[in-house]
């Protein structure tokens, strides 16, 4: 092994295979038999519970749980499947720690929640390590739709719309299905390609055709599919990036946080990805956390956070930070990037503080230099190549209802869509949904 | 420190915790460490006649379980002792030796005739034992063969089996009640009467813990059948203190002796066993879960608690026996409301789902998740108190004289008033004027 993390610069193989296999391994392994009991029997069965009302997708969480507790997981996926057809991956990165777990009546009794989503992982995975689809199809209706995009959105509709009997053919721009799930969340969350796994389990209840690299606007235009389609769901997720506006930012080294997550996902050989020996990453979502800790788990020397505001306005977790700062990551808050210094290749970061007035932020005219050969970027994604014929509302496609687009026969759903909080389960929920409303408006409500 | 030391029939022991017959006191081995742990006393695994009987050579005990594998409930179907009778009375001898401080009873079970009673209590006095307890109460399989239960359930045969142990002994006769019988009272009763200086109670209660779905066989499966085992553990304490409590009310019964048994896991348990009229306790299935350790706690817990309430082991024996009444004399006047610490609630419902699916409808909950009580409703029947998950937090307030019942739109009689004088009871007695 050449390279270490002193070495200067972006280069691959700064740790060793061992090393490196043992970072990107499982963050929560999963619960054994033993464990999964014992983590059950926590459960109160509240009435009502606050769990399934703060779960997007409205899992019913103390019914699964009793379910595990005796003795049947595979009920337990079922009652989680009913609802989210994802619950595999939501289990492993929904941010449980400010959705069901937050609200689980024992987090206010003790500090210390019922494992909700690591016992959703547990019947899942049973189910799905089986090879069991519990799942069937209705009588065909004959009726047809296109679904843009197979990420957790268009993946959940098409489904949904598979499972009442119609034949969906989904499209999606890249080389595989599964969208964020298999190009934008952190290694470690969904490990031995689970991602992948998933979509072809969920296809399992056919009808589902799978077309990629397939793009809308590119090899497919709406007013094609809509003349070919009962009907057209949109879940083509954010493809733009904000840019920095900092001076220097076409400097080598500048690089976008989404594309660093997906080379790593796609890797055959995590060695093989090259990562600065100081990064900077900017920003202070999910994408950014994801960035920051792979980055240091790759072998970086040193790996800071800039975010323009304080903690409390972070929109990623506190567990999220916690995990970040445990893997070594270091946090500034209330600063941002000026100018990407550098003889060609970045080489360091000038930054400048900022006070919060309202909701304007404002430089305070105090700077500081971090060394950075690496840059990347997390400061958002916008939508791109949205079809003319529709409604925008805050860069996103807007709807009403349950995914309901400005053109008739046109829903969509997932980070594309205006609302939500561009979560997976979030995305599952609105591909639901629009399924169900689809269905409606395809059949009649009966 | 409280002082312990406990005089059971003019036995004395450092505690009233003794060892009940059972597993953990077959063999001198165990007995010594159990006495090394510090236990008051044990009553040693029920004797027989040689030939020393057989057990299964499968499973020989069947569980229940509460949240988190906690045993709740354990069943059994072993036998008296399968050693050999001289084996044991050697052990006995021994150990009583070793630890003169500590109370060595042999419980005991032959057949119904006199003669063979007659051979075996020589040999047990000979052993320097304190005293011996009567197994009228094992309800499996020594039952088949006339013994235990079966003897038990027949209160001449107790009578009958009792004296003649008095009349061939100078040791204290205790007897040990089945409770697989319908009113506690008549067999203990008749142990009185025959001249035993105590009962002990209660033994097993005859169980089938579960049933395998698999192979349909009761659980412990011994080659695919099930034979119904002898239950104790938490789960039977409150049959225990209602059969103890029957015994120590019962006006024939003042005064004789009781030794408690059944699901004692804590000092709290046995405290309450000792406030129901139990001179002592013995203890089984909590030695059998935790092992012999658990008694540090007991006495600790015990000796706080007595020190607390400034009161001798004597002054809590039979504390309570006065307030065990017939629901018949219970004061309807006596008007409780459920109160709920919000400070304490988490939220979690279950009195509310308890209360509106399968009582009075008198809890609310507001959108935002704030249960609260509806005095016009709430019938005080304490089971929000029974499912709430957090202790104290709700609690039955006692309605003051004179205070307004929003239920009945009446307010709270000042009077004592119970069953026998009420108007809607069609024999009630005319109250006095």
């Amino acid at each position: 092994m050449s390279n270490s993390p002193f070495t200067s610069g972006i280069v691959p193989a700064r740790l060793d295979a061992p090393a490196l296999a043992e970072n990107f391994a499982d963050l929560h392994a999963p619960l054994d038999a033993h464990e999964a009991l014992v983590a059950a029997d926590r459960c109160y069965f509240c009435h009502d519970a606050p769990c399934i009302t703060a779960c997007p997708t409205s899992i019913d969480i103390p019914l699964f749980i009793r379910q595990i507790a005796t003795g049947t997981p595979e009920a337990a996926a079922r009652t989680i499947f009913d609802q989210n057809i994802l619950g595999g991956m939501c289990a492993r990165v929904c941010p449980t720690e400010t959705l069901c777990e937050e609200a689980c009546v024992r987090e206010a009794a003790e500090g210390k929640p019922v494992l909700i989503g690591q016992l959703q992982r547990y019947a899942t995975d049973t189910v799905m390590a089986a090879g069991l689809h519990p799942f069937t199809r209705a009588e065909a209706t004959g009726k047809r739709i296109a679904v843009i995009g197979a990420g957790p959105a268009g993946l959940a509709c098409a489904h949904r719309l598979a499972m009442k009997g119609h034949d969906v053919d989904i499209f999606d721009a890249r080389p595989k299905g599964g969208g964020l799930n298999e190009y934008g969340i952190a290694s470690y969350k969904s490990t031995n390609g689970f991602a992948a796994a998933e979509v072809e389990w969920l296809m399992q209840i056919g009808g589902i055709m799978l077309h990629t690299g397939k793009a809308l606007g590119r090899d497919l235009s709406l007013d094609g599919l809509r003349g070919d389609y009962d009907a057209v769901f949109l879940a083509m997720g954010l493809a733009g990036v904000n840019a920095l506006r900092a001076e220097g930012e076409g400097r080598d080294g500048v690089g976008d946080a989404v594309d660093f997550i997906a080379d790593l996902r796609q890797a055959e050989d995590l060695a093989a990805i090259p990562v600065g020996r100081n990064v900077v990453v900017i920003g202070g979502g999910m994408t950014a956390i994801d960035a920051a800790v792979q980055s240091k788990l790759l072998g970086a020397e040193s790996v800071t956070v800039v975010y323009r505001r304080g903690r409390e306005a972070m929109p990623a977790s506190r567990y999220e930070q916690d995990l970040a700062a445990s893997k070594g990551v270091r946090f500034i808050f209330n600063a941002v990037p000026v100018e990407v210094l550098g003889n060609g290749a970045a080489a360091a970061l000038r930054c400048e503080y900022t006070r919060a007035e309202g909701r304007d932020l404002q430089g305070t005219g105090e700077m500081f230099d971090l060394p950075a050969d690496q840059i990347l970027k997390a400061i958002g994604q916008t939508l791109q190549g949205a079809p003319e014929a529709l409604a925008l509302q805050g860069g996103k496609i807007a709807v009403n209802g349950p995914g309901r687009t400005s053109a008739n026969g046109v829903w969509a759903g997932g980070d594309c869509a205006s609302g939500g909080e561009d979560l997976t389960v979030t995305a599952v929920a609105d591909g639901r949904d629009a399924a169900e409303d689809i269905h409606n408006a395809l059949i009649g409500k009966g | 420190m409280a002082d312990l030391t406990s005089n059971f029939l003019g036995i004395k022991s450092p505690n009233p915790f003794w060892l009940a017959s059972a597993p953990p006191t077959d063999k001198e081995y165990n007995v010594t460490r159990a006495f090394k742990a510090g236990w008051g006393g044990v009553v040693w695994k029920t004797l027989g006649e040689d030939p020393n009987v057989v057990n299964v050579n499968g499973p020989r005990y069947g569980a229940v379980y509460g949240a988190d594998r906690r045993l709740l409930g354990l069943n059994n179907i072993e036998l008296i002792t399968d050693r050999p009778l001289e084996v044991n009375l050697r052990e006995i001898k021994a150990v009583k030796l070793a630890w003169p401080d500590r109370a060595m009873i042999v419980s005991l079970m032959v057949p119904c005739e006199e003669a063979s009673w007659k051979r075996i209590l020589p040999l047990v006095e000979d052993t320097g034992a304190d005293g011996i307890e009567l197994n009228f109460g094992c309800p499996h399989g020594m039952s088949e063969r006339g013994m235990g239960a079966a003897v038990g359930q027949v209160p001449e045969y107790i009578e009958m089996v009792a004296r003649w142990c008095k009349q061939n002994t100078r040791m204290p006769v205790i007897v040990k009640l089945t409770p697989n019988i319908t009113d506690i009272r008549y067999p203990a009763r008749a142990a009185k009467a025959g001249g035993a200086d105590a009962v002990s109670l209660i033994n097993t209660i005859s169980s089938i813990t579960s049933v395998n779905l698999e192979t349909f066989s009761p659980e412990p499966s011994i080659d695919g059948k099930g034979s119904h085992g002898g239950y104790c553990g938490p789960a039977v304490k409150p049959i225990a203190l209602n059969m103890v409590a029957e015994i120590a009310r019962d006006a024939e019964m003042r005064g004789l002796p009781i030794s408690g048994i059944g699901g004692v896991t804590t000092w709290r348990d046995a405290a309450e066993f000792l406030a129901l009229g139990a001179g002592n306790v013995q203890v089984c299935t909590a030695a059998m879960t935790y092992g012999f350790k658990i008694v540090e706690e007991m006495k600790s817990g015990l000796s706080q608690y007595l020190d607390e309430q400034g009161m001798s082991l004597d002054d809590l024996i039979g504390r309570a026996v006065p307030n065990v009444t017939d629901w018949q004399y219970l004061n309807l006047n006596y008007v409780t409301k459920a109160r709920i610490d919000q400070d304490a609630c988490i939220k979690c419902g279950r009195c509310y789902a308890a209360c509106e699916d399968t009582s009075h409808q008198a809890i609310s909950m507001s959108e935002n998740r704030v249960f609260e009580v509806i005095d016009a409703e709430c019938v005080a029947c304490n089971l929000c108190v029974n499912v709430c998950p957090v202790d104290g937090c709700i609690t039955m307030e006692e309605l003051a004289a004179g205070a307004m019942d929003e239920r009945t739109g009446k307010p709270v009689s000042p009077e004592y008033a119970n069953w026998t004088t009420h108007p809607n009871n069609p024999g009630a007695v005319q109250a006095a004027e």
